[in-house]
């Protein structure tokens, strides 16, 4: 499975220069290295989710108890999610890290996921998310820190989009 | 049962811990026994409040966290109990007020009402000890069992379709949510000095 291991490891690492505790996951191809790193570490919990909403409820209550967390999510996941991010993170003002694959984009070849692919940044644009688009390896670090650094002073939700260039290589 | 009388026959226990509550009726209630900085109140989100109980049961392991659900809620995250079942915190308790009704937007039947069994589906879904508590006592024992133990434990309650005159509450929801935080932090320091 092309999916990058060596891009996997530096935004494994990014979120490891955060802080990060807490990982919610739901698995998708190019998430996989991801989840199994967060597996794998000793000092990371990680909670495999049924559904991405449930997500925002552990962020949120990592968050309020004081612990930092990120969401590993497709897409589709994050539209699953959009009532509580919605009436949870964005009513109670409570900052969340989302890295979401960015499928359906340039590049795809699945059908199923180009309808997702349309409405992800016009969705993340209405729900007024800022966005980082993640597509270069030299940008993980900083780009991770720096999204959530504006998501805890700003106390709302920012959004890092995984690219294509970024996890796959074909 | 009332929910207004079970809610008081456990306020004692409730009162130290990290409360979170679902909106509506169960909130209104238990703000009127007595608001505490760290109760919580989820005023929206509808099925959430498990799933901010278990971040924050994990995050703060040293602490009990009880979460007060209804059974219009858990029946919109069904997944969060094998998703709880699958970490099952010790120090998570969560009780879930079933009056078969979605009584906070004017009282329609769940499908508890027709038979669906909500502690069933929490023991099918791996919650390590689930009970059933119809009257204040039984309630108040399974509380105090579970608080005492450290298994996460789900307690189904069956109480009347009723609910307070008002759910107005003097909190605005981010004053709530600021002074939880803060709660929490006075929790976190105060456990980490008894440590040292």
């Amino acid at each position: 499975m092309p999916v990058s291991i060596a891009n996997s490891r530096l935004i494994y690492d990014a979120l490891k220069a955060c802080d990060v505790k807490i990982i919610s996951a739901l698995p998708e191809t190019w998430l996989v290295h991801l989840i199994r790193m967060a597996e794998e570490d000793p000092d990371m919990t990680l909670v495999r989710l049924a559904k991405e909403e449930e997500g925002i409820g552990i962020s949120a209550g990592a968050y309020l108890a004081g612990v930092n967390s990120a969401l590993l999510m497709q897409n589709h996941g994050f539209f699953a999610a959009i009532n509580p991010i919605v009436s949870l993170a964005l009513l109670y003002k409570i900052p969340l890290l989302m890295l979401i694959s960015y499928r359906g984009h340039m590049g795809e070849k699945d059908p199923w996921q180009t309808q997702g692919g349309l409405m992800t940044e016009p969705v993340l644009r209405a729900l007024n998310i800022p966005l980082w688009h993640l597509t270069n390896p030299a940008d993980v670090q900083r780009r991770i820190k720096d999204a959530q650094t504006l998501a805890h002073a700003s106390l709302h939700p920012v959004a890092v989009l995984l690219s294509r260039e970024l996890m796959w290589e074909d | 049962m009332l929910r207004a009388a079970a809610l008081e026959a456990i306020y004692p226990e409730l009162e130290p811990h990290i409360v979170v509550t679902i909106m509506g009726a169960v909130a209104a209630e238990l703000y009127m026994l007595g608001h505490r900085p760290n109760f919580f109140y989820l005023e929206h989100a509808m099925g959430l409040a498990s799933s901010m109980g278990l971040g924050i049961a994990l995050s703060m392991p040293g602490q009990k966290v009880i979460v007060l659900d209804g059974d219009g809620s858990l029946l919109m995250n069904l997944g969060t109990l094998s998703t709880m079942a699958r970490y099952r915190p010790g120090n998570l308790l969560h009780i879930v007020f079933d009056n078969e009704s979605l009584l906070s937007v004017g009282g329609f039947p769940t499908a508890t009402s027709t038979g669906t069994d909500l502690a069933g589906i929490a023991r099918a879904s791996g919650i390590p000890v689930v009970k059933e508590a119809h009257t204040p006592e039984s309630l108040k024992s399974a509380v105090s069992e579970a608080l005492a133990g450290n298994t996460l434990t789900t307690v189904i309650s069956k109480v009347e379709a009723v609910g307070p005159k008002t759910f107005h509450m003097d909190l605005p929801l981010l004053e709530n949510r600021f002074q939880f935080k803060r709660a929490l932090e006075a929790m976190r320091r105060a456990s980490t000095e008894r440590g040292r």
